[in-house]
């Protein structure tokens, strides 16, 4: 189990700048189309730039602005918030194995930067080595502050910049796809990773919200660990290691 | 919804967005983990990118239905590939986006 590394190369930040510009990048674009959209729905810079601050989370933004805009009741944009952004509950569990025995303050303050992007990168980073509580965070705040900017600009340029300029609408599932890339070691992972895939789809025309996410991911993950543990038994039973 | 209204909806997003992201880090990160959690946590990346890339691909937005023509499916296969290859982030992240533009303009 990685926890942080010590104090080898001190050369910080520098590599967490890096390793954030993809994302960046990605959240320009999705930043400024949100801001334009919040922008048409009539939300002031001021109500942009807070709720970049207060929620940071992109696909909960876009779904609250288009259910202020149909005059959505407040419980009701709260509740369907807490469902599409339920998934990150699974995305800390995970990261938590990287970062045991942290100070709770640093962890903290981690959790409020942990998005779909930020945990991808963090992740393949923690396991690939070299890489700390202090560098996650300040990929996390470079993202995050990315994202506050963009979506304050966007909600300022308005109709000026054309949306999906340079196919930069694809710059986010662009970077998935390679950090899916980075996370297929072995067969079982790739298999279950395909079932996961499936079933979002299958359950996404289904189920409302993000709950597809989470609830595809739980299902999938455990089928690894119950296949996993049978065919260890099996091979147990047979005898060779 | 008046501006005092504003607020109050987007603390309470705030809070229910922030305590689950919160929650596990906060108390998993001191305590020793079974093997079967440890197990499952590793397969959660995985699984997450899958299940956020394949309906984000596969089910076009303009018509909610699955549909392996259209450019954010296409473009995929291409990426996917570059990336298995070069394991370059910024590198797929430019031929990803690129490959996605042309095909918008010549589909």
């Amino acid at each position: 189990m990685t926890s942080t590394n010590s104090p080898e190369k001190k050369e910080h930040n520098m590599p967490a700048f890096a390793a954030a510009w993809p994302i960046c990048l990605g959240y320009i674009a999705v930043g400024t189309a949100f801001g334009i959209l919040a922008g048409q729905a009539g939300l002031a810079l001021y109500q942009i730039a807070l709720m970049s601050c207060i929620v940071f989370a992109g696909s909960a933004q876009f779904i609250a602005v288009s259910m202020i805009s149909s005059g959505a009741s407040i419980a009701s944009i709260i509740i369907t918030t807490f469902m599409v952004n339920l998934r990150h509950l699974l995305m800390s569990s995970s990261l938590s194995l990287h970062v045991q025995g942290e100070n709770k303050l640093l962890l903290s303050l981690f959790s409020y930067g942990v998005t779909d992007e930020s945990f991808a990168v963090n992740l393949g980073k923690f396991l690939g080595g070299g890489w700390n509580i202090k560098d996650a965070l300040v990929l996390n705040q470079t993202a995050n502050a990315t994202w506050i900017a963009s979506t304050i600009i966007g909600g300022y340029a308005g109709a000026f910049i054309p949306s999906g300029a340079f196919g930069i609408d694809y710059a986010l599932t662009a970077m998935f796809l390679c950090l899916l890339v980075f996370q297929l070691r072995g067969i079982m992972i790739v298999l279950i990773s395909a079932i996961a895939g499936t079933l979002s789809v299958a359950l996404s025309l289904i189920v409302p919200g993000n709950l597809h996410v989470i609830l595809s991911s739980i299902i999938a993950a455990t089928i690894g660990v119950v296949v996993k543990s049978l065919y260890l038994r099996h091979k147990i039973n047979r005898g060779d290691k | 919804m008046s501006s005092g209204e504003y607020l109050v909806c987007i603390i309470g997003m705030g809070l229910v967005t922030y305590i689950p992201r919160w929650l596990p880090l906060f108390y998993l990160t001191d305590k020793r983990l079974p093997l079967w959690l440890v197990e499952w946590l590793t397969f959660i990346p995985a699984c997450i990118l899958s299940a956020l890339i394949f309906p984000s691909i596969i089910i076009n937005p303009d018509t909610g239905t699955v549909d392996f023509m259209h450019p954010a499916f296409l473009a995929a296969i291409p990426t996917f590939l570059f990336a298995l290859k070069t394991r370059s982030l910024g590198g797929t992240v430019i031929v990803g986006m690129s490959l996605y533009w042309l095909l918008q303009h010549f589909l």
